[in-house]
């Protein structure tokens, strides 16, 4: 691999991630875990401003640092003795297991096409813009089924929280 | 290089200069700007703001040293640096010692995506205006961990107020923030900027520069909104564990956040840098830019002084039923309305140099729309404001019976 700004941003950005990574399965302090957590999403959103999707990136952050990570940590703070965990999760073989099928099947999606992938050969040259990605969304030939369903899920979903939120007594 | 080369690279290299030199020099001046600025401004906003307060409430303020008092900020900060550096013992170090450095890191950032001239500028991103958002969030975060970080529950208090607040007045923010990047038909700063040479967009839709306006106010933590330090019940809020230098990080990053939005609001609503004769020179169109912000700042300290500080539910029923969906019905209003001109010819499809002839139809009827919507809110909120007046006079005086007969009829 040769040496330029874009390896590295690979090196700095996957220390990041794995790093965020390892930091959340090994703290002792949930709070601590969130900020781990949070180290590696920004990790991934590294990975998409060097893949030249800033749009991707800047939406990686706000929605999993500036949304997600927060809610996280406010729920942490909520959990009574949060920082002082003694207990450990002794059931290593399951989890061992289970991680590493994940692997295997994220593995074989990259490297093998199964879902369609797409070859270093074939990837467009040019650059998708934010306004092709908006673009693509409503196109009919695009993903304008996927983003409808998504659509009508995420209003079912934010209706359905505010249905169980609701206090019935008032 | 063609693309890296914009902006006054492009002009050096059109007036005759070596590509490389060129591309350097505005490098250079671009990164200069960027962390120059904000620096030394905030050291002269700090005296700004302590002499408005001053005027305000009738005082004199910072007048021993230096001429007019302008050194003593300079004196301040030395005091703050030569200040014992503390760490409570039972204070999570790392993270207690990194907070201040975020909070002040996420609103330097902003001023990255900042174009002081139409040729001065640190980057323009493509996502120009959804990285001010993206940054913002990492000062919630900061502000998060220095509570937790302190291990003082009243620091835990006031970090749990302040980001409900900052989640919840984010809403809006975004939402008004859509408006100019709608009409604009990009995110990049300096297109929203071009975008006005025919109207500003405070003149297309005033609505979302109020909301803009306001929950910004509310993202600062200023006064009404400054339950973060209420200092009667929190003592300081989420930074009462924090001395010297890194407080003065916090405090720095709080009066810089109130200038920085001064200067998008700028930006985004007033047309940046435009104004007469600006093309002339860039030093014209940045004091243009200069005096819209610094205008807008001001009448953010004029609020800050005058009013007092609202309850924590108050803060959140207005956000949640007043500006929240006030903030969507006017976007939704300004695009379809936007989109109807456009199919009917009525306004230009591209703002970007757009005269203001061409403007005109399209800035009558969106102006018509916010005023309708505005009108409508405001008979809302009167309405409302009768209804608990009338409760409050027939109610007994306690105030836990006035609230739950309020409650009893809202439902």
């Amino acid at each position: 691999m040769e040496l330029n700004a874009i390896s590295i941003g690979f090196v700095v950005f996957t220390i990041f991630t794995l790093g965020g990574g390892i930091g959340v399965v090994t703290t002792r302090n949930l709070f601590q875990g969130t900020i781990w957590l949070m180290l590696s999403l920004f990790g991934v959103a590294g990975y998409f401003v060097l893949l030249s999707a800033p749009f991707l990136a800047a939406v990686q952050i706000l929605v999993y640092i500036g949304a997600i990570a927060i809610l996280i940590t406010f729920a942490v703070m909520l959990t009574r003795s949060v920082t002082r965990i003694k207990t450990r999760y002794l059931r290593l073989v399951p989890s061992l297991l289970a991680s590493l099928a994940l692997f295997l099947i994220l593995l074989l999606g990259v490297t093998v096409p199964i879902f369609g992938g797409v070859s270093p050969e074939h990837a467009p040259a040019t650059v998708a813009s934010t306004r092709d990605l908006g673009a693509a969304l409503v196109d009919e030939n695009g993903y304008v089924v996927p983003f409808l369903l998504a659509s009508v899920l995420l209003t079912g979903a934010m209706i359905g929280a505010i249905f169980i939120a609701r206090d019935d007594t008032a | 290089m063609d693309e890296i080369c914009t902006g006054l690279c492009r002009l050096m290299v059109d007036s005759g200069a070596d590509a490389g030199l060129a591309q350097f020099v505005s490098l250079l001046v671009g990164v200069l700007l960027v962390s120059g600025v904000p620096l030394l401004t905030v050291i002269l906003l700090i005296w700004i703001e302590r002499k408005v307060a001053a005027r305000i409430q009738d005082r004199i303020g910072p007048n021993r040293v230096g001429p007019i008092g302008l050194m003593q900020t300079f004196a301040d900060l030395l005091k703050l640096l030569g200040k014992e550096d503390i760490t409570p013992t039972a204070a999570d170090r790392l993270l207690y010692n990194v907070a201040p450095l975020v909070s002040f890191a996420s609103v330097v950032l902003i001023w990255a995506v900042v174009p002081f001239t139409p040729f001065h500028y640190g980057v323009d991103l493509e996502i120009g205006a959804l990285f001010f958002v993206a940054v913002a969030s990492f000062g919630t975060l900061a502000i998060m961990v220095a509570g937790w970080a302190s291990n003082n529950k009243y620091a835990l208090l006031g970090a749990f107020r302040v980001v409900s607040l900052l989640v919840s007045y984010e809403v809006p923010l975004v939402f008004a923030l859509l408006v100019p990047v709608l009409l604009a038909g990009s995110m990049s700063m300096l297109d929203i900027v071009n975008a006005q040479s025919g109207m500003w967009f405070v003149v297309l839709s005033p609505l979302a520069f109020v909301i803009f306006y306001i929950s910004s106010q509310a993202e600062t933590g200023r006064a009404p909104f400054d339950l973060i330090e209420a200092e009667s019940e929190l003592v300081a809020g989420f930074n009462i564990e924090y001395s010297g230098m890194k407080f003065g990080m916090f405090f720095a990053a709080e009066f810089l956040h109130v200038f920085t939005n001064g200067i998008l609001m700028a930006l985004l609503f007033f047309g940046g840098w435009m104004g007469p004769l600006y093309y002339e020179s860039p030093l014209i169109a940045f004091a243009w830019l200069g005096a819209k912000g610094g205008l807008i700042y001001l009448t953010t300290l004029w609020l800050r002084n005058t009013v007092p500080r609202l309850r924590i539910d108050q803060i959140m029923a207005f956000n949640w039923k007043c500006l929240v969906p006030l903030s969507i019905a006017n976007i939704v209003l300004v695009s379809l309305a936007l989109k109807v001109l456009q199919e009917l010819g009525m306004a230009p499809r591209q703002l970007i140099g757009a005269s203001f002839v061409d403007m005109l139809p399209a800035t009558i009827l969106l102006l018509l729309i916010n005023g309708a919507l505005t009108l409508y809110l405001l008979g809302i909120l009167r309405r409302r404001g009768k209804v608990a007046r009338r409760e409050a006079q027939a109610a007994p005086v306690q105030f836990a019976r006035a609230t739950a007969a309020t409650a009893a009829t809202a439902d």
